[in-house]
């Protein structure tokens, strides 16, 4: 059994060193370089030869200064986290039922339901933002609809489009799968007799969720959760085209630094931000999740 | 099953099937719409497809994704395969960490941070620098497949091919890779997809002519909502279909709560 070991080991290395260059070095790159100056066209500030020959460069804590120094990206990340939140939030009313549906329906069908929430999933990205690009359109017929009630009674035309109200739709159909998956694998697994003996006993439908689907449902949550938040809190794409002006979230100034005003010192320090809170979110996710278990 | 079917909750779920699919079908039917806004049905009319045909800088588009598409998940699966069998037999701590991080960490980190590796060691920007990016992030995708699958795999049936005398790579040959396939090639697939589609991170790590299908369409969306890219949607669409429902025959399980 020993001599089994050397080559499982070997088996990692490949992709072990694959991930460690293109994974693990540029996220210390990253850090490192929100200790860099700028370039004087962009980037990053070049390495020079010193007198000795030696080469190097200057370093700075300036980066981290511009970020502590107004609350311009305080309220940035907060007003992220708040789509987040609220995107996660809709995502689990919206989900749940779904979710719960499709475990309760009969095997023939599950795998049927399962893949049709996994399809829309698996079209491209950027067609499912555009497809609410289209919904809301002034021209579209959902404006015209709205404002023809509005007009009825009095009120001033609305635009749909480039409005949080937008964003936030276009959010949560992108993330739903996000949710809906994990809830369904959780689900799945309840023991049917907890809530006949339940009836038995004379709970009724909502006691019997109450007491005993959601409780049992909470590790599927948190794993629901964590599948949607942090990929909205760095969203870019949505905000870019369905958020207009008031709609920018922290993405998009991370995009704005390196692809525009290709400032890369600053952009690292948001990036790095935005990693530090990911992590932080998963480790809290898991930690809650251990505790459930150990329950 | 006392469960009686309850009404409020086929309503709920089937209004949330409807958001789901409404905006794709949506799409779809105004890439057939003889009209240049995306308002109105005016009439039947293939001529956006047409279009397409004849539009160069998007067959170019199409060309990149598809070559991207293919070299990237070659790469990836192999080295997921290695990762996910490597997964599954040892009780490795850091493999797993560094396989899964990609996926849960927010794309956009990703793409900036492979940016700033590609200018640091002087690389052009271009398919080169996009399919090492994708490379990076499937490798998890198939790594999690193959693990499902060699998680169901039976060791009795490796050890018993090694007591008959089999060499370590005759086993794996025989034994393990064709048992394992299915979710190998799963893995494959899903990469495949997950490369054309992937918007975020190619768009940090593409360069002056190495526009992909997905920065085609963002950059005409962000110009103007026009019929043809309805109909190139519509395309992509078909294609991504096609290979998921060949992924999901291939392991249905990969598919359920990842």
């Amino acid at each position: 059994m020993q001599r089994k070991a050397w080559y499982k080991y070997l088996l990692s290395l490949p992709p072990m060193a694959y991930l460690l260059i293109f994974f693990a070095a540029p996220t210390f790159l990253m850090l490192f370089a929100t200790f860099r100056y700028a370039g004087e066209y962009g980037g990053l500030a070049p390495w020079y030869l010193q007198e000795g020959g030696r080469l190097t460069m200057d370093l700075t804590l300036e980066n981290w200064q511009r970020l502590v120094e107004s609350d311009i990206y305080l309220r940035l990340f907060l007003k992220s986290i708040g789509y987040a939140v609220a995107t996660t939030l809709i995502c689990m009313i919206m989900g749940y039922p779904l979710a719960l549906m499709i475990a309760r329906s009969g095997r023939k069908h599950r795998d049927l339901l399962l893949l049709l929430v996994i399809l829309p999933f698996w079209s491209n990205f950027l067609v499912r933002i555009y497809a609410w690009m289209i919904i809301f359109s002034p021209v579209g017929a959902l404006t015209r609809m709205l404002n023809g009630l509005l007009d009825l009674i009095g009120a001033a035309p609305v635009t749909l489009m480039y409005s949080p109200t937008a964003m936030l739709v276009c959010l949560v159909y992108v993330h739903l799968p996000f949710m809906v998956l994990p809830l369904y694998a959780n689900l799945e697994k309840h023991d049917f007799d907890l809530l006949d003996a339940a009836q038995d006993l004379g709970a009724g439908k909502w006691r019997r969720f109450w007491l005993i689907t959601w409780p049992l449902s909470l590790p599927g949550i948190t794993a629901g959760s964590i599948l949607v938040f942090i990929p909205v809190l760095g969203m870019f794409a949505i905000p870019d085209l369905l958020g207009g002006t008031n709609g920018i979230m922290i993405g998009n100034v991370i995009k704005q630094q390196f692809m525009e005003s290709r400032d890369w010192p600053f952009g690292s320090v948001l990036s790095m931000v935005l990693t530090v809170t990911a992590v932080a979110v998963v480790l809290l996710g898991s930690r809650l999740g251990a505790r459930r278990e150990g329950r | 099953m006392m469960i009686k079917k309850n009404l409020l909750l086929w309503i709920s779920a089937a209004l949330v099937y409807l958001f789901l699919y409404l905006p794709l079908v949506i799409v779809v039917v105004f890439s057939f719409n003889d009209s240049r806004l995306n308002a109105e049905w005016v009439g039947f009319t293939w001529k956006w497809y047409g279009k397409l045909l004849h539009n160069r800088e998007m067959l170019g588009a199409a060309m990149n994704s598809l070559i991207i598409a293919t070299v990237s998940a070659g790469a990836a699966t192999i080295l997921g395969t290695l990762a996910g069998m490597a997964m599954s037999q040892n009780r490795l701590r850091f493999l797993p960490l560094l396989v899964l991080a990609p996926i849960a960490m927010p794309e956009i980190l990703m793409g900036v941070s492979l940016l700033l590796l590609f200018i640091m060691v002087n690389m052009t920007l271009g398919l080169l620098s996009i399919m090492l990016a994708h490379i990076t992030f499937c490798i998890g995708f198939v790594a999690l497949s193959v693990q499902a699958r060699m998680s169901s795999m039976d060791p009795a049936l490796v050890e018993a091919a090694r007591d008959l005398g089999a060499s370590p790579w005759r086993c794996f040959r025989e034994i393990t890779l064709p048992l394992l396939m299915p979710g190998i090639l799963a893995g494959g697939l899903m990469a495949f997809t997950l490369s054309i589609d992937d918007f975020v991170i190619t768009f940090f790590t593409a360069g002056v002519g190495s526009s992909t299908l997905p920065l085609q369409i963002y950059s005409m969306v962000k110009i103007a909502v026009t019929p043809e890219v309805n109909a190139v949607s519509t395309l992509l669409m078909l294609l991504t279909l096609v290979v998921i429902v060949g992924a999901s025959r291939l392991s249905p399980a990969i598919f359920r709560g990842e």
